[in-house]
């Protein structure tokens, strides 16, 4: 007679083999997961951080009474100055077509960086001076490494001379690396070196204070109403069928909404933060509802029965004991849904923040774009220098994420009660 | 002292304040206009995509819409040449889309459905305490972001391992495009059917252990069948969103509208679409601007009927074990 405990049994082997295989494989797909995480985050942010570090070019310029009148050094032609220092540094280039690339080693803002420089040291006017002018996306490209030398020349952008002139610099000690604040105190840009985050990211904080205005508000006022007061019956019904059906129509849709209601039948501003604010706040409403609901549920019975057993009516006491209990729990419902919107871009390219905006804006009715918005653009431009920029301001949006969630997590623990 | 018991020997409440603040008829007004709200939003969406979709149907008929397989949505440039307004046959679209769903799906459901197995079954409770939150992380992270890896990163993976295996592959795929998504909706799979594999009774598994099967076995032959309508549900929810998603199709998988079902090929989607049409210059009474509400149409119905189909199986799934 066999034992049937023993190992030998017909199969068991077999079935404990089978058994570390279901095991692995599921562990297998969460750190393939995680892993395919883990991956896309570090290459973006690998490729970022090249954004944060900005290259220039030390040139030898004639602020000489002929280029520049001392009384009058707003009205100089920099750009001469910039291009004639230029031709100074190489003399041996000669072609136009020769030269044109050469003052393409710049970039087109090093005459107004010199301009502003003047106006800083006007007693540099008269004479001679080294001044460091930001270099062009291409050649800061090639002096972070990331022009492939070795392939044939008419195979990349970058050509022999360009290279031969950056490198003569490089080894004169004329160019540097320095920390890129332009990336943060820009606006976008059609050149790679100049462009920045700051309007989008202003046009992102815009949008979501008014997103956050309307939505927080109006959702707690829903889950007071559903969760503290409304009877169990077909309108309740049907309002919550609405906030659970709401939750899950594609983002898009909601531009489509926000398109036809709010610019075509309303006559609100395009691309305005106020549209953009409103369309958002009804993606993050039926958030906001249930986490409020699920913090007001949380607040137990017998706090209501005591505010109403010394008398409160059942409005004071939703407002004065209830609601303030379930406050913390809101708002941090109200933050996740916050992150989420900032993430979101799909809405508002239908209502037009998709467009160019340089200039920081001012006021919830001026055109804008967002953080995502920008991303989306830059991901879609020609120039390789937008490449890590893309990447860098992924990074800076998903810190803001981050930070965001962190928060939500903080309050939840400093204000968690157990009742 | 007489004072207080005497307002209560006539019944006035003695605490209570004459007036505070708003009558409370008002203030329940406004909590009833704050949970109407989501009743008007869905109205507001309804009423402007039907609206937008019936004008269209007054250009282009119905079934050109529903079955045409032609879309090349390109306004005559004069009114003379009649003819030229373009194709509007949403076959292609709706292929497009449902290829990349289903090449998303074919990577959510195994890492969504094995992760949750793992996770609710075998992981310690530090395991779990780690892993769920990172893998929740995939679904917080914005879809652009997601996009811009698919182009910038699997696409060209993609592309040269076709080269070297001899196949010539377009640099915008359905494939890139299908396992971006398919990552993004793996914790839709695996949080909801941890939930479902969770409220399996644990009086299954005891006596499933108690025949002497393994745990794996449990898993297997017990626990995942009682689970199944749970987890239907929630791969549904995941399809939904799969179906719906638009940045990173916008940015992956092209414009060009194939009517094809290979996953090297680059295709388009409803959402791609409904954004080519409507970012950019746009006359408002078009056929072109149009056809961008009925496409949107389409999509609102198709993730309703998924939505309302999924909760109601979940639904019920809770009830039968609560």
């Amino acid at each position: 007679m066999t034992n049937p405990f023993s190992t030998e049994a017909a199969g068991l082997q077999a079935r404990h083999t089978s058994e570390r295989l279901f095991k692995l494989s599921g562990l297998a797909a969460i750190i393939f997961a995680i892993g395919f995480l883990a991956i896309m985050v570090g290459s973006i942010a690998f490729t970022g951080a090249g954004a944060l570090r900005e290259s220039n070019i030390l040139l030898n310029v004639d602020l000489g009474a002929d280029n520049v009148d001392p009384s009058d050094p707003d009205g100089a032609s920099y750009r001469t100055i910039v291009r004639d220092a230029l031709k100074e540094r190489f003399p041996d280039v000669k072609s136009r077509k020769d030269r044109r690339k050469l003052y393409g080693l710049l970039s087109p803002d090093a005459a107004l960086e010199l301009k502003q420089f003047v106006r800083d040291n006007p007693e540099a006017v008269g004479s001679r001076v080294d001044v460091w002018l930001l270099a062009s996306d291409d050649a800061d490209i090639y002096l972070k490494g990331g022009v492939d030398t070795s392939l044939e020349e008419n195979q990349r952008k970058f050509s022999d001379a360009e290279v031969s002139w950056v490198d003569a610099l490089t080894a004169a000690e004329q160019t540097k690396r320095q920390f890129n604040k332009r990336f943060f105190i820009n606006g976008d840009s059609r050149e790679p070196e100049l462009a920045g985050i700051l309007s989008s990211l202003v046009g992102s904080a815009l949008t979501l204070v008014i997103c956050f205005a309307i939505s927080f508000p109006m959702g707690v006022g829903a889950a007071i109403y559903l969760e503290e007061f409304a009877k169990k019956n077909r309108m309740s019904e049907f309002i919550e069928v609405n906030i659970n059906n709401l939750a899950a129509v594609p983002s898009i849709v909601f531009g489509l909404l926000g398109l036809a209601i709010f610019l075509n039948f309303f006559g609100l501003p395009r691309s305005s933060p106020l549209v953009g604010g409103m369309v958002l706040a009804l993606m993050t409403l039926p958030t906001i509802i249930i986490a409020s609901r699920a913090s007001l549920r949380a607040v137990p019975p017998s706090i209501r029965e005591a505010a109403l057993g010394i008398g409160a009516s059942r409005i004071q006491t939703t407002f004065h004991h209830v609601t303030p209990l379930a406050l913390p729990g809101m708002l941090t419902g109200a933050i996740v849904g916050m992150a989420r919107a900032l993430g979101e871009t799909a809405p508002l390219l239908m209502i037009g923040m998709v467009a160019f905006i340089a200039d920081v804006p001012k006021g919830f009715l001026d055109s804008a774009t967002a953080l995502p918005v920008q991303i989306f653009l830059w991901a879609d431009a020609p120039q390789r220098g937008f490449l890590e920029k893309t990447s860098a301001a992924i990074i800076v949006l998903l810190l803001f994420l981050v930070l965001m969630n962190l928060l939500a997590v903080v309050l939840r623990r400093k204000f968690e009660r157990r009742f | 002292m007489s004072d207080i018991s005497s307002k209560f020997a006539t019944g006035i409440n003695p605490f209570a304040k004459k007036s505070s603040g708003l009558p409370d008829k008002l203030i329940m007004v406004v909590l009833i206009s704050c949970a109407s709200v989501a009743i008007l939003a869905t109205i507001g969406i309804v009423m402007s995509l039907i609206f937008e979709t019936v004008r269209f149907f007054e250009q282009v008929p119905i079934t050109d819409f529903l079955f045409g397989t032609q879309w090349s949505p390109q306004t005559a440039i004069t009114a003379e040449v009649v003819g030229s307004s373009g194709a509007f046959g949403a076959v292609p679209l709706i292929t497009g889309t449902l290829l990349i769903s289903f090449i998303a799906m074919l990577i959510a459901t195994p890492l969504g459905l094995a992760s949750a197995v793992y996770l609710a079954e075998f992981a310690s409770a530090r395991t779990r305490s780690i892993a769920k939150p990172l893998l929740e992380m995939l679904a917080g992270i914005p879809s652009v972001v997601y996009g811009f890896f698919a182009a910038l990163t699997i696409a060209p993976f993609i592309r040269n391992t076709g080269a070297t295996a001899g196949f010539e592959i377009s640099s915008e795929s359905a494939l890139a495009a299908g396992i971006a998504m398919g990552i993004m909706v793996v914790p839709l799979v695996s949080s909801l059917s941890d939930d479902v594999i969770n409220s399996v009774p644990q009086s299954l598994r005891d006596a499933s252990l108690g025949m002497g099967a393994t745990h794996a076995e449990t898993v297997r032959k017990v626990v995942l069948p009682a689970a199944v309508p749970g987890i239907a549900g929630s791969l549904l929810l995941a399809t939904s969103s799969a179906i719906g998603e638009t940045m990173i199709v916008v940015m992956a998988a092209g414009l060009a509208a194939n009517l094809t079902l290979n996953p090297f090929e680059a295709v388009t989607t409803v959402t791609v679409q409904i954004v080519t049409l409507l970012t950019g210059d746009q006359e408002f009474d078009s056929a072109k601007t149009l056809s961008a509400f009925a496409l949107g149409l389409f999509l609102f119905v198709i993730t309703l009927i998924l939505n309302v189909i999924a909760l109601k199986i979940v639904n019920h799934f809770r009830e039968q074990y609560d």
